[in-house]
Protein backbone atom coordinates (compact mmCIF):
# COMPACT_ATOMS: atom_id res chain seq x y z
CA UNK A 1 0.00 0.00 0.00
CA UNK A 2 2.63 2.22 0.84
CA UNK A 3 3.86 3.25 -2.96
CA UNK A 4 7.54 4.63 -2.05
CA UNK A 5 7.61 6.71 -5.77
CA UNK A 6 4.33 8.63 -4.99
CA UNK A 7 6.35 10.23 -2.08
CA UNK A 8 9.87 11.41 -3.96
CA UNK A 9 8.01 14.72 -4.30
CA UNK A 10 8.53 15.32 -0.80
CA UNK A 11 5.41 14.01 0.39
CA UNK A 12 3.09 15.79 -2.19
CA UNK A 13 1.75 13.67 -5.14
CA UNK A 14 3.79 13.14 -8.23
CA UNK A 15 1.64 12.97 -11.78
CA UNK A 16 -1.11 10.05 -11.57
CA UNK A 17 0.52 8.39 -14.84
CA UNK A 18 4.11 8.80 -14.62
CA UNK A 19 6.19 7.63 -17.27
CA UNK A 20 10.11 7.41 -17.51
CA UNK A 21 12.38 5.98 -14.90
CA UNK A 22 10.54 5.98 -11.34
CA UNK A 23 14.17 5.85 -8.67
CA UNK A 24 12.33 3.96 -5.94
CA UNK A 25 13.77 4.78 -2.57
CA UNK A 26 12.81 4.66 1.50
CA UNK A 27 11.76 7.72 3.00
CA UNK A 28 11.08 7.65 6.89
CA UNK A 29 8.48 10.20 5.99
CA UNK A 30 5.07 9.94 5.15
CA UNK A 31 2.53 12.92 4.63
CA UNK A 32 -0.97 12.28 6.08
CA UNK A 33 -2.66 15.81 5.46
CA UNK A 34 -4.43 17.76 7.49
CA UNK A 35 -4.72 21.09 8.75
CA UNK A 36 -5.15 23.03 12.56
CA UNK A 37 -5.95 26.49 13.33
CA UNK A 38 -5.78 28.61 16.72
CA UNK A 39 -6.68 31.51 17.95
CA UNK A 40 -6.43 33.50 21.17
CA UNK A 41 -8.95 36.06 22.28
CA UNK A 42 -9.15 38.11 25.52
CA UNK A 43 -10.15 35.58 28.29
CA UNK A 44 -10.23 32.24 25.70
CA UNK A 45 -8.87 30.14 22.87
CA UNK A 46 -9.43 28.45 19.70
CA UNK A 47 -7.76 25.32 18.75
CA UNK A 48 -9.73 23.88 15.38
CA UNK A 49 -8.30 20.88 13.02
CA UNK A 50 -10.27 18.79 10.47
CA UNK A 51 -10.32 15.01 11.20
CA UNK A 52 -9.40 13.33 7.80
CA UNK A 53 -6.28 11.42 7.88
CA UNK A 54 -4.80 10.77 4.34
CA UNK A 55 -2.31 9.65 2.63
CA UNK A 56 -1.57 9.49 -1.41
CA UNK A 57 -4.86 9.20 -2.72
CA UNK A 58 -6.22 7.57 0.01
CA UNK A 59 -8.10 8.77 2.72
CA UNK A 60 -7.21 6.44 5.92
CA UNK A 61 -9.76 7.73 8.67
CA UNK A 62 -12.55 10.39 8.71
CA UNK A 63 -12.51 10.46 12.35
CA UNK A 64 -8.77 11.32 13.12
CA UNK A 65 -8.64 14.52 14.99
CA UNK A 66 -5.79 16.23 15.25
CA UNK A 67 -6.09 18.23 18.70
CA UNK A 68 -4.57 16.58 21.68
CA UNK A 69 -5.17 18.08 25.67
CA UNK A 70 -2.53 18.43 27.54
CA UNK A 71 -3.63 20.42 30.59
CA UNK A 72 -6.68 22.06 31.74
CA UNK A 73 -5.71 25.08 30.11
CA UNK A 74 -3.63 23.93 27.01
CA UNK A 75 -4.62 21.99 23.66
CA UNK A 76 -1.85 21.20 20.88
CA UNK A 77 -2.87 20.78 17.27
CA UNK A 78 -0.29 18.84 15.02
CA UNK A 79 -0.31 18.18 11.46
CA UNK A 80 2.21 16.58 9.38
CA UNK A 81 3.08 12.70 9.51
CA UNK A 82 0.94 10.73 12.04
CA UNK A 83 3.57 8.48 13.25
CA UNK A 84 5.22 11.28 14.29
CA UNK A 85 2.36 13.05 15.99
CA UNK A 86 1.69 10.18 17.92
CA UNK A 87 5.15 9.64 18.90
CA UNK A 88 5.63 13.55 20.17
CA UNK A 89 2.54 13.78 21.84
CA UNK A 90 3.35 10.84 23.84
CA UNK A 91 6.43 12.33 24.72
CA UNK A 92 4.89 15.79 25.82
CA UNK A 93 2.48 14.14 27.98
CA UNK A 94 5.28 11.91 29.68
CA UNK A 95 7.53 14.94 30.38
CA UNK A 96 3.97 16.96 31.32
CA UNK A 97 3.69 14.24 33.95
CA UNK A 98 6.99 14.43 35.44
CA UNK A 99 7.37 17.73 35.65
CA UNK A 100 3.92 17.85 38.24
CA UNK A 101 5.60 15.22 39.97
CA UNK A 102 8.50 17.24 40.29
CA UNK A 103 7.46 20.60 40.78
CA UNK A 104 3.91 20.03 42.24
CA UNK A 105 1.89 21.92 39.69
CA UNK A 106 0.57 21.58 35.57
CA UNK A 107 2.84 23.43 33.07
CA UNK A 108 1.46 26.89 32.02
CA UNK A 109 1.19 27.02 28.60
CA UNK A 110 4.40 29.06 27.68
CA UNK A 111 6.88 26.66 29.61
CA UNK A 112 5.01 23.92 27.21
CA UNK A 113 5.60 25.90 24.72
CA UNK A 114 9.26 26.21 25.20
CA UNK A 115 9.51 22.77 26.00
CA UNK A 116 8.17 21.36 22.81
CA UNK A 117 10.98 23.77 21.11
CA UNK A 118 14.03 22.19 22.62
CA UNK A 119 12.26 18.78 22.07
CA UNK A 120 11.94 19.42 18.68
CA UNK A 121 15.74 20.68 18.46
CA UNK A 122 16.99 17.57 19.77
CA UNK A 123 15.97 15.97 17.11
CA UNK A 124 17.26 18.22 14.50
CA UNK A 125 19.21 15.53 12.43
CA UNK A 126 15.78 13.46 11.92
CA UNK A 127 13.23 15.82 12.37
CA UNK A 128 9.56 15.31 13.85
CA UNK A 129 7.80 15.91 10.70
CA UNK A 130 5.16 17.84 12.25
CA UNK A 131 3.55 21.55 12.27
CA UNK A 132 2.75 22.14 15.56
CA UNK A 133 0.12 24.99 17.34
CA UNK A 134 -0.54 25.11 20.79
CA UNK A 135 -3.26 26.98 22.21
CA UNK A 136 -4.23 27.70 25.83
CA UNK A 137 -4.43 30.61 28.12
CA UNK A 138 -1.48 31.85 29.82
CA UNK A 139 -1.09 32.37 33.48
CA UNK A 140 -2.51 35.99 33.55
CA UNK A 141 -5.87 33.96 31.80
CA UNK A 142 -5.54 35.74 28.50
CA UNK A 143 -5.38 33.92 25.33
CA UNK A 144 -2.03 32.66 23.80
CA UNK A 145 -1.12 30.81 20.74
CA UNK A 146 2.26 29.49 19.59
CA UNK A 147 2.76 28.34 16.69
CA UNK A 148 6.24 26.21 15.80
CA UNK A 149 8.21 24.65 12.87
CA UNK A 150 9.44 21.08 12.64
CA UNK A 151 12.56 21.87 14.37
CA UNK A 152 11.49 24.03 17.23
CA UNK A 153 11.68 27.49 16.24
CA UNK A 154 8.29 29.15 17.41
CA UNK A 155 6.72 32.55 18.04
CA UNK A 156 3.84 34.05 20.57
CA UNK A 157 1.12 34.77 18.04
CA UNK A 158 -2.46 35.55 18.14
CA UNK A 159 -4.03 33.23 15.51
CA UNK A 160 -1.55 30.99 12.99
CA UNK A 161 -2.97 28.43 10.53
CA UNK A 162 -1.00 25.32 10.13
CA UNK A 163 -0.51 21.76 8.18
CA UNK A 164 -1.63 21.55 4.50
CA UNK A 165 -4.77 24.22 4.06
CA UNK A 166 -2.16 27.11 6.19
CA UNK A 167 -1.30 28.74 2.93
CA UNK A 168 -5.04 29.45 2.15
CA UNK A 169 -6.40 30.40 5.74
CA UNK A 170 -3.45 31.94 6.94
CA UNK A 171 -4.04 35.07 4.67
CA UNK A 172 -7.95 35.27 5.23
CA UNK A 173 -6.88 35.38 9.09
CA UNK A 174 -4.73 38.28 8.76
CA UNK A 175 -7.52 40.46 7.16
CA UNK A 176 -10.30 39.25 9.19
CA UNK A 177 -8.73 39.01 12.84
CA UNK A 178 -5.43 41.41 12.15
CA UNK A 179 -7.37 43.69 10.09
CA UNK A 180 -4.63 44.16 7.54
CA UNK A 181 -4.72 45.45 4.27
CA UNK A 182 -7.53 47.36 4.95
CA UNK A 183 -8.19 51.13 5.69
CA UNK A 184 -10.79 52.94 7.97
CA UNK A 185 -11.49 50.13 9.49
CA UNK A 186 -12.31 50.11 13.06
CA UNK A 187 -10.41 47.02 15.48
CA UNK A 188 -12.83 45.35 17.23
CA UNK A 189 -11.90 43.13 19.93
CA UNK A 190 -12.58 39.75 18.92
CA UNK A 191 -15.55 37.85 20.76
CA UNK A 192 -15.83 34.27 21.31
CA UNK A 193 -18.67 33.86 18.76
CA UNK A 194 -17.42 35.80 16.37
CA UNK A 195 -14.23 33.80 16.55
CA UNK A 196 -15.76 30.90 16.39
CA UNK A 197 -17.90 31.63 13.88
CA UNK A 198 -14.87 32.37 11.72
CA UNK A 199 -13.04 29.42 12.70
CA UNK A 200 -15.95 27.23 11.14
CA UNK A 201 -16.31 29.79 7.92
CA UNK A 202 -12.70 29.05 7.57
CA UNK A 203 -12.17 25.50 7.35
CA UNK A 204 -15.69 24.89 5.44
CA UNK A 205 -13.39 27.60 2.71
CA UNK A 206 -10.82 25.05 3.35
CA UNK A 207 -12.51 21.86 2.58
CA UNK A 208 -13.36 23.14 -0.55
CA UNK A 209 -10.25 23.81 -1.97
CA UNK A 210 -8.12 21.37 -0.37
CA UNK A 211 -7.71 17.60 -0.69
CA UNK A 212 -6.04 16.77 2.43
CA UNK A 213 -8.76 18.87 4.39
CA UNK A 214 -12.27 18.00 5.10
CA UNK A 215 -14.76 15.27 6.63
CA UNK A 216 -15.17 16.77 10.24
CA UNK A 217 -14.34 20.05 11.81
CA UNK A 218 -12.94 19.46 15.31
CA UNK A 219 -13.12 22.69 17.79
CA UNK A 220 -11.68 22.78 21.73
CA UNK A 221 -12.82 26.00 23.11
CA UNK A 222 -10.61 27.27 26.08
CA UNK A 223 -11.76 29.17 28.57
CA UNK A 224 -11.36 29.46 32.46
CA UNK A 225 -14.23 27.35 32.78
CA UNK A 226 -12.17 24.28 30.98
CA UNK A 227 -12.23 22.87 27.56
CA UNK A 228 -15.04 22.55 25.90
CA UNK A 229 -15.28 20.42 22.52
CA UNK A 230 -17.51 20.68 19.45
CA UNK A 231 -18.06 18.86 15.60
CA UNK A 232 -19.32 19.98 12.69
CA UNK A 233 -19.09 18.35 9.78
CA UNK A 234 -17.17 19.52 6.62
CA UNK A 235 -17.58 18.16 2.58
CA UNK A 236 -16.35 14.51 2.71
CA UNK A 237 -15.33 14.56 -0.77
CA UNK B 1 19.09 34.07 2.72
CA UNK B 2 22.14 33.49 4.82
CA UNK B 3 23.80 30.68 2.04
CA UNK B 4 26.77 28.27 2.91
CA UNK B 5 26.74 26.05 -0.04
CA UNK B 6 27.63 22.55 0.84
CA UNK B 7 30.31 22.25 2.94
CA UNK B 8 31.11 18.79 4.06
CA UNK B 9 34.25 18.58 6.37
CA UNK B 10 36.10 15.37 5.30
CA UNK B 11 37.04 14.69 8.50
CA UNK B 12 36.49 13.83 12.27
CA UNK B 13 34.43 16.20 14.54
CA UNK B 14 36.68 17.70 17.23
CA UNK B 15 36.77 16.82 20.57
CA UNK B 16 34.50 17.08 23.22
CA UNK B 17 34.89 21.25 24.16
CA UNK B 18 31.11 20.74 24.64
CA UNK B 19 31.52 18.67 27.63
CA UNK B 20 33.48 21.31 29.53
CA UNK B 21 30.42 23.33 29.68
CA UNK B 22 28.18 20.86 30.05
CA UNK B 23 29.63 18.04 32.07
CA UNK B 24 27.53 15.05 32.59
CA UNK B 25 26.25 14.35 29.16
CA UNK B 26 28.03 11.03 27.85
CA UNK B 27 25.46 10.18 25.28
CA UNK B 28 26.97 13.08 23.00
CA UNK B 29 29.46 10.23 21.90
CA UNK B 30 27.25 8.07 21.14
CA UNK B 31 26.19 7.66 17.08
CA UNK B 32 23.25 8.79 16.00
CA UNK B 33 21.02 6.70 13.67
CA UNK B 34 22.36 6.21 10.43
CA UNK B 35 18.76 6.43 8.45
CA UNK B 36 18.63 7.44 5.13
CA UNK B 37 21.67 9.54 5.49
CA UNK B 38 23.58 10.65 1.73
CA UNK B 39 26.77 9.89 3.02
CA UNK B 40 27.83 7.12 0.83
CA UNK B 41 30.43 5.48 2.52
CA UNK B 42 29.62 4.65 6.03
CA UNK B 43 32.10 3.01 8.31
CA UNK B 44 30.97 0.14 9.37
CA UNK B 45 32.43 -0.36 12.90
CA UNK B 46 29.48 1.86 14.13
CA UNK B 47 26.27 0.01 14.02
CA UNK B 48 23.23 2.42 13.81
CA UNK B 49 22.53 2.36 17.21
CA UNK B 50 18.26 3.56 17.56
CA UNK B 51 18.41 5.43 20.37
CA UNK B 52 16.45 8.64 22.09
CA UNK B 53 16.57 8.32 25.79
CA UNK B 54 17.09 12.48 25.34
CA UNK B 55 13.86 13.53 25.64
CA UNK B 56 12.82 11.34 28.33
CA UNK B 57 15.82 11.51 30.48
CA UNK B 58 14.96 13.15 33.87
CA UNK B 59 18.62 14.65 34.19
CA UNK B 60 19.92 17.79 35.70
CA UNK B 61 19.92 19.12 32.16
CA UNK B 62 16.64 19.71 30.45
CA UNK B 63 17.37 20.91 27.15
CA UNK B 64 17.67 18.03 24.83
CA UNK B 65 21.02 18.98 22.71
CA UNK B 66 20.84 17.11 19.05
CA UNK B 67 24.07 13.67 19.18
CA UNK B 68 26.41 14.30 17.84
CA UNK B 69 28.18 12.01 15.34
CA UNK B 70 31.77 11.67 17.14
CA UNK B 71 33.64 9.40 14.23
CA UNK B 72 31.70 9.37 11.30
CA UNK B 73 31.74 11.89 8.80
CA UNK B 74 29.72 14.24 9.65
CA UNK B 75 26.69 14.39 6.83
CA UNK B 76 23.51 16.73 6.71
CA UNK B 77 20.65 14.77 8.05
CA UNK B 78 18.36 12.64 6.40
CA UNK B 79 16.76 14.83 3.65
CA UNK B 80 14.03 16.56 4.29
CA UNK B 81 10.52 17.03 2.54
CA UNK B 82 9.58 20.34 4.27
CA UNK B 83 11.53 23.50 3.80
CA UNK B 84 12.88 25.22 6.91
CA UNK B 85 12.65 28.96 8.12
CA UNK B 86 15.28 31.70 6.76
CA UNK B 87 16.03 34.91 5.51
CA UNK B 88 16.68 37.79 6.56
CA UNK B 89 18.79 41.55 7.40
CA UNK B 90 20.23 42.22 10.57
CA UNK B 91 22.74 44.96 11.08
CA UNK B 92 24.76 45.97 13.36
CA UNK B 93 27.70 49.22 13.88
CA UNK B 94 29.63 51.16 16.10
CA UNK B 95 28.03 54.69 17.03
CA UNK B 96 27.62 55.37 20.15
CA UNK B 97 27.88 52.28 21.71
CA UNK B 98 26.39 49.45 19.31
CA UNK B 99 23.26 50.32 17.02
CA UNK B 100 21.57 47.21 16.35
CA UNK B 101 19.24 46.98 13.02
CA UNK B 102 16.95 44.06 11.83
CA UNK B 103 13.68 42.94 9.85
CA UNK B 104 10.98 40.82 11.17
CA UNK B 105 10.40 38.16 8.51
CA UNK B 106 10.84 34.70 8.43
CA UNK B 107 10.05 32.09 5.35
CA UNK B 108 9.46 28.63 4.73
CA UNK B 109 10.57 28.21 1.07
CA UNK B 110 8.58 30.84 -0.59
CA UNK B 111 6.23 30.85 2.29
CA UNK B 112 6.09 34.15 4.75
CA UNK B 113 5.69 31.84 7.85
CA UNK B 114 5.65 35.04 10.07
CA UNK B 115 6.21 39.03 9.95
CA UNK B 116 6.48 39.40 13.51
CA UNK B 117 9.37 37.35 14.27
CA UNK B 118 11.88 38.51 17.10
CA UNK B 119 15.45 38.05 15.71
CA UNK B 120 17.14 40.14 18.41
CA UNK B 121 17.65 37.74 21.41
CA UNK B 122 18.34 39.53 24.31
CA UNK B 123 20.97 37.17 26.19
CA UNK B 124 20.84 39.17 29.53
CA UNK B 125 20.53 43.00 30.00
CA UNK B 126 24.12 44.24 28.49
CA UNK B 127 24.53 41.72 25.37
CA UNK B 128 22.00 41.41 22.78
CA UNK B 129 22.23 38.36 19.51
CA UNK B 130 20.90 38.84 16.32
CA UNK B 131 19.33 35.59 14.29
CA UNK B 132 20.11 35.30 10.85
CA UNK B 133 19.88 32.17 8.91
CA UNK B 134 17.94 29.11 10.46
CA UNK B 135 15.25 30.21 13.09
CA UNK B 136 15.60 26.94 15.17
CA UNK B 137 18.97 27.22 15.10
CA UNK B 138 19.79 30.70 16.10
CA UNK B 139 16.85 30.93 18.47
CA UNK B 140 18.22 27.36 20.11
CA UNK B 141 22.25 28.34 20.39
CA UNK B 142 21.37 31.60 21.66
CA UNK B 143 19.26 30.36 24.20
CA UNK B 144 21.64 27.97 25.71
CA UNK B 145 24.35 30.46 25.45
CA UNK B 146 22.61 32.96 27.60
CA UNK B 147 22.41 29.87 29.98
CA UNK B 148 26.52 29.27 29.53
CA UNK B 149 26.43 33.26 29.92
CA UNK B 150 24.60 33.04 33.14
CA UNK B 151 26.79 30.03 34.45
CA UNK B 152 29.97 31.81 33.71
CA UNK B 153 28.46 35.05 35.83
CA UNK B 154 27.92 32.55 38.71
CA UNK B 155 31.64 30.76 38.64
CA UNK B 156 33.30 34.03 37.95
CA UNK B 157 30.97 36.41 39.96
CA UNK B 158 31.77 38.88 36.96
CA UNK B 159 30.14 39.60 33.77
CA UNK B 160 31.35 37.82 30.62
CA UNK B 161 33.16 39.89 28.07
CA UNK B 162 31.66 40.17 24.85
CA UNK B 163 34.74 38.66 22.86
CA UNK B 164 33.72 35.36 25.29
CA UNK B 165 30.65 34.65 24.99
CA UNK B 166 30.94 35.34 20.84
CA UNK B 167 33.73 32.32 21.90
CA UNK B 168 31.59 30.20 23.55
CA UNK B 169 28.72 30.06 21.14
CA UNK B 170 31.34 29.80 18.46
CA UNK B 171 33.03 26.39 20.32
CA UNK B 172 29.57 24.87 20.70
CA UNK B 173 28.76 25.31 16.84
CA UNK B 174 32.06 24.12 15.50
CA UNK B 175 31.25 21.19 16.85
CA UNK B 176 28.37 20.40 14.31
CA UNK B 177 30.40 22.24 11.60
CA UNK B 178 29.02 20.29 7.62
CA UNK B 179 25.86 19.23 9.42
CA UNK B 180 23.51 21.47 8.28
CA UNK B 181 23.09 24.13 10.91
CA UNK B 182 22.66 27.52 9.96
CA UNK B 183 23.41 30.45 11.79
CA UNK B 184 25.13 33.64 11.24
CA UNK B 185 24.57 35.60 14.04
CA UNK B 186 26.05 39.08 15.53
CA UNK B 187 27.12 39.15 19.61
CA UNK B 188 26.82 42.82 20.74
CA UNK B 189 27.37 43.57 23.78
CA UNK B 190 29.26 46.31 26.19
CA UNK B 191 32.09 45.26 28.61
CA UNK B 192 34.80 46.27 30.11
CA UNK B 193 36.62 47.40 27.20
CA UNK B 194 34.24 49.61 25.75
CA UNK B 195 31.60 48.46 22.68
CA UNK B 196 31.87 44.76 21.61
CA UNK B 197 30.69 43.56 18.39
CA UNK B 198 31.59 39.75 16.72
CA UNK B 199 30.00 38.29 14.14
CA UNK B 200 29.86 34.39 14.30
CA UNK B 201 28.52 32.06 12.25
CA UNK B 202 27.75 27.64 11.95
CA UNK B 203 30.54 27.23 9.38
CA UNK B 204 32.93 28.43 11.93
CA UNK B 205 34.01 32.30 11.65
CA UNK B 206 34.33 34.25 14.27
CA UNK B 207 35.78 37.79 13.61
CA UNK B 208 35.32 41.37 15.60
CA UNK B 209 34.44 44.38 13.62
CA UNK B 210 32.54 47.63 14.49
CA UNK B 211 30.27 47.11 11.15
CA UNK B 212 28.26 44.19 9.77
CA UNK B 213 25.39 42.93 8.16
CA UNK B 214 24.12 39.59 7.95
CA UNK B 215 21.37 37.99 5.56
CA UNK B 216 19.68 37.69 2.18
CA UNK B 217 19.60 41.46 2.54
CA UNK B 218 22.66 42.00 3.65
CA UNK B 219 24.27 43.56 0.63
CA UNK B 220 21.39 46.63 0.22
CA UNK B 221 22.43 47.17 4.20
CA UNK B 222 25.76 47.07 3.54
CA UNK B 223 25.45 49.80 0.74
CA UNK B 224 23.42 51.99 3.00
CA UNK B 225 25.51 52.46 5.84
CA UNK B 226 28.89 52.43 4.12
CA UNK B 227 27.48 55.52 2.27
CA UNK B 228 25.74 57.17 4.93
CA UNK B 229 28.39 56.15 8.32
CA UNK B 230 30.30 58.98 9.70
CA UNK B 231 32.43 59.91 12.89
CA UNK B 232 30.06 62.65 13.89
CA UNK B 233 26.74 61.01 13.62
CA UNK B 234 24.45 61.76 16.84
CA UNK B 235 22.55 59.03 18.50
CA UNK B 236 19.28 59.72 16.35
CA UNK B 237 21.10 60.09 13.29
CA UNK B 238 23.06 56.66 13.49
CA UNK B 239 19.49 55.17 14.78
CA UNK B 240 17.99 56.90 11.34
CA UNK B 241 20.97 55.36 9.30
CA UNK B 242 20.28 51.47 10.49
CA UNK B 243 16.61 52.06 10.45
CA UNK B 244 17.35 53.41 6.59
CA UNK B 245 19.66 50.50 6.02
CA UNK B 246 17.01 47.83 6.97
CA UNK B 247 14.18 49.48 5.00
CA UNK B 248 16.19 49.33 1.97
CA UNK B 249 17.04 45.91 2.07
CA UNK B 250 13.47 45.02 3.06
CA UNK B 251 12.23 46.99 -0.12
CA UNK B 252 14.70 44.84 -2.34
CA UNK B 253 15.29 41.43 -1.22
CA UNK B 254 12.09 39.30 -1.29
CA UNK B 255 13.23 37.69 1.96
CA UNK B 256 13.28 40.48 4.23
CA UNK B 257 9.83 42.64 5.72
CA UNK B 258 7.84 42.70 8.49
CA UNK B 259 8.77 45.78 10.55
CA UNK B 260 12.43 47.06 11.43
CA UNK B 261 13.57 46.60 15.15
CA UNK B 262 15.90 49.10 16.34
CA UNK B 263 17.84 48.80 19.72
CA UNK B 264 20.95 50.04 21.10
CA UNK B 265 23.79 49.37 23.36
CA UNK B 266 25.49 51.59 25.86
CA UNK B 267 27.40 51.51 28.92
CA UNK B 268 24.65 50.87 31.42
CA UNK B 269 23.20 48.35 29.04
CA UNK B 270 20.64 47.63 26.13
CA UNK B 271 17.75 49.99 25.71
CA UNK B 272 14.93 49.04 22.62
CA UNK B 273 15.10 52.46 20.65
CA UNK B 274 11.91 51.60 18.37
CA UNK B 275 9.62 49.11 16.38
CA UNK B 276 8.84 50.48 12.37
CA UNK B 277 6.48 49.09 10.16
CA UNK B 278 8.17 48.46 6.83
CA UNK B 279 4.34 49.70 5.08
CA UNK B 280 4.75 53.11 7.23
CA UNK B 281 8.71 53.53 6.45
CA UNK B 282 7.97 53.59 3.57
CA UNK B 283 4.86 56.32 2.87
CA UNK B 284 7.33 58.33 5.34
CA UNK B 285 10.36 58.30 3.11
CA UNK B 286 8.07 59.37 0.13
CA UNK B 287 6.45 62.01 1.60
CA UNK B 288 10.10 63.00 2.57
CA UNK B 289 11.65 62.73 -0.80
CA UNK B 290 8.05 64.21 -2.62
CA UNK B 291 9.21 67.80 -0.22
CA UNK B 292 12.77 67.96 -1.40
Amino acid sequence: MLSTPMFANGGRMKEYHHSGSTECRFSPYAYNGGTVLAVAGEDFAIVASDTRLSEGYSIHSRDSPKCYKLTDTTVLGCSGFHGDCLTLTKIIDARLKMYKHSNNKSMTSGAIAAMLSTILYGRRFFPYYVYNIIGGLDEEGRGAVYSFDPVGSYQRDSYKAGGSASAMLQPLLDNQIGFKNMENVQHLPLTLEKAMQLVKDVFISAAERDVYTGDALKLCIITKEGIKEEMVPLRKD
Amino acid sequence: MYDFGDARSAGKTSGNALELYVPVLDYLSQSPINFGQIASNTLPSHPPLFQSPTPLSPSCLPVSIPLLSSSIPPSPSVPLPFPLSHGTTTLAFFQHGVIVAVDSRATAGSYIASQTVKKVIEINPYLLGTMAGGAADCSFWERLLARQCRVYELRNKERISVAAASKLLANMVYQYKGMGLSMGTMVCGWDKRGPGLYYVDSEGNRVGGDLFAVGSGSMYAYGVVDSGLRPELSVEEACELGRRAIYQATYRDAYSGGVVNLYRVHSQGWERVSQDDVLQLHQQYKAEAGCL
